[in-house]
């Protein structure tokens, strides 16, 4: 199946194989759920600032004179830093899974 | 120009020589000359990647535009730092995972065409021209302010410099006088905020409170120069999308062995960006507490001398004479990137892979990248030289614009998308490309009633600024539009095939020298 196009250097890792395994199906869907999610949320959180900068919400005086844009501004540069973080322990179990993944087929005899 | 000025000046020359000669040691095939030989710690590329964000234009133009117009020059700050997450999320680990060199490589590993290539490639080299040309007529400006020399021969140093980097130590000589400057550069703002804040006892509130009485609460709140939502979201998309279809900030992630290091390049990066960004409201604060609107507007109308200004006030001459060193070395670092990465679209995307079919040996493919880095730099230097009495700072925010519309969709639907086809990549390109081009050039950076304030004299067809609100879904539609009203050009069974090793290499980062046998 993998060599349908009939060309003659087939590859010597089957990708084809491992895109058929279920774990691996499995894997980048819930990694992708993941990475899209949370980039729906940051990106909404983002554009939400020249929106509401705007608005009477955030042109008012939170603390002394420190305003609204820059209180949420400020929860913006702490969002990416916590959201930075975030990734990189996730990122670090998908690591393992991708790597569980690759030693399945291997085990396989998938050469 | 001073004893002190010239010193710094030559100490930053020589050092930034030094690491060439050093680096043209290592540089002896194409990928040591566009990719560091692959060989980047994560750290290193996450400084020379900050030293991508952190140009002339974040440094110099952010803090003038705090002084000058309050709040609304922070939006920038604040978009540079978000759209690291972005790089993170989306882009970063997948695009190691499958480029080589270029943006067109990791294109065309989906799409073998030449035509892929060449509209890939050519979409690079325009956004490095509108950069470069940008970058080099504030170079200009900037050096001519600080040291006294004459425009065209400021241009001329700063392009032979860029040229020395380039053409010698290619990509090593490049990240590190990229790693080199960020260091420079978040020092010398640390300094300059450290020292403001000093001044006002280190209470944010006091800082506040007298740019409030002594200057106006409209600085306290966006208004002075954005008044509509609708630019502003347009402008903030731009910033937040358009990282990550720049390509010289793409091919940074080729420098690095793995997905693994790209990743802890950006998170290293999100952290300079972060400390850097917040710093600026201190050093666009105290410009305007400490230097004075009229006295910045006296030295620029763009409040570009705002933060050597400031470093005079709290420093002296010593002080002004090394944020204006870093200022140079700001932009040296940052146009070098840009050379090379038009090299790399000229050299190996249309010379190597599409006129020569990628049959180039090695030592032609790194001549093909030296002539490549000439001709870029050459045609740049030119161009600069021509448009010294424009106003041209707004060409960063079309490249931007270009990279969130042309680049991005593509970018995204070329990993993430089973059914996306070539002539959908092409559609996405072309239209993003164009459609950022001409409502840019139809607009208010362009076109303006007053006498001077922009290129031509009249009215804007177009009202934003930066069009991306339109042009971003524009080029997602058209890459939507191209793939299902158009039939794939290869066989869909061989397509298939494609995409799931594709969706195995992004995901798994596995190549066929991990698996042993």
């Amino acid at each position: 199946m993998a060599n349908i196009s009939g060309d003659k250097n087939i590859d010597s890792v089957d990708y084809h194989a491992i895109e058929a395994m279920e774990s691996f199906n499995k894997f980048v869907k819930k990694k992708n759920t993941f990475l899209f999610s949370i980039t729906a949320v940051f990106l909404t959180l983002y554009i939400l600032l020249p929106i509401l900068a705007f608005q009477p919400v955030l042109q008012q005086k939170f603390f002394g004179n420190i305003t609204g844009v820059w209180v949420y501004s400020a929860g913006l540069f702490i969002m990416t830093i916590v959201l930075c973080t975030v990734y990189v322990k996730k990122a670090a179990s998908f690591d393992k899974a991708a790597a569980a993944i690759l030693a399945e087929y291997q085990a396989k005899g998938g050469n | 120009m001073n004893l002190v000025s010239v010193g710094f000046f030559l100490a930053i020359v020589g050092l930034t020589l030094v690491v060439t000669y050093i680096a043209a040691k290592r540089t002896s095939s194409a990928a040591d000359f566009y990719t560091a030989g692959g060989g980047l710690k994560g750290w290193q590329n996450g400084f020379a990647i900050a030293g991508d964000y952190l140009s002339a234009a974040a440094f110099l133009g952010v803090s003038g535009a705090i002084a000058l117009t309050g709040f609304d020059g922070f939006f920038f700050s604040v978009g540079y730092v978000v759209a690291n997450l972005v790089l993170l999320y989306v882009i970063a680990e997948p695009m190691r995972n499958l480029g080589r060199y270029t943006l067109a490589d990791m294109l065309t590993a989906r799409f073998n065409e030449k035509r892929i290539r060449g509209v890939a490639a050519s979409g690079t080299i325009i956004i490095v021209i509108l950069y470069m040309i940008a970058q080099l007529v504030g170079a200009g400006a900037l050096i001519k302010l600080l040291f006294g020399i004459e425009y065209w021969i400021a241009v001329l140093i700063v392009g032979v410099m860029m040229t020395t980097y380039v053409l010698f130590g290619g990509m090593t000589a490049t990240s590190w006088v990229q790693i080199i400057k960020a260091s420079l550069l978040l020092f010398g703002t640390g300094v300059l905020a450290t020292l403001v804040l000093i001044k006002f006892d280190f209470s944010l509130m006091k800082m506040f409170d007298t740019i409030a009485t002594d200057h106006g609460e409209e600085f306290l709140v966006p208004g002075i120069k954005y008044t509509s939502t609708i630019d502003s979201v347009s402008m903030m998309m731009a910033l937040v999308l358009g990282t990550s279809g720049l390509p010289h900030i793409l091919m940074r992630f080729f420098t690095v062995k793995d997905a693994k290091t790209a990743r802890s390049s950006i998170s290293w990066t999100t952290w300079i960006t972060a400390i850097f960004f917040s710093l600026t409201i201190f050093l666009g604060f105290g410009a305007l507490n400490f230097v004075g609107i009229d006295k910045i507007l006296a030295e620029s109308k763009a409040g570009n001398t705002a933060a050597p200004l400031l470093a005079n006030y709290l420093g002296g001459d010593v002080l002004m004479a090394f944020i204006g060193a870093v200022a140079f070395a700001t932009i040296l670092a940052v146009v070098s990137g840009l050379v090379l990465t038009g090299a790399s679209a000229i050299s190996h995307d249309i010379y190597g892979e599409i006129i020569k079919g990628g049959q180039l040996t090695e030592k032609q493919q790194v001549v093909a990248a030296r002539t490549g880095s000439i001709s870029i730099a050459v045609v740049s230097i030119i161009l600069a030289l021509f448009a010294q009495n424009l106003n041209v700072s707004f060409l960063v925010s079309f490249a931007f614009c270009i990279g969130a519309s042309a680049n991005l969709p593509v970018i995204l639907y070329t990993i993430y998308w089973k059914k996306f086809n070539s002539t959908g990549a092409i559609t996405a390109m072309v239209t993003g490309l164009l459609s950022c081009l001409v409502l840019g050039a139809m607009g208010p950076n362009v076109w303006s009633p007053v006498e001077g304030a922009a290129i031509f004299v009249g009215n804007p067809i177009v009202p934003l600024a930066v069009p991306a609100v339109i042009t971003v879904p524009l080029g997602f539609i058209a890459g939507y539009l191209g793939t299902v009203l158009s039939s794939s050009k290869v066989p869909q069974e061989e397509a298939d095939r494609i995409y799931k090793e594709i969706r195995v290499k992004a995901n798994t980062g596995v190549s066929v020298s991990d698996i042993s046998h």
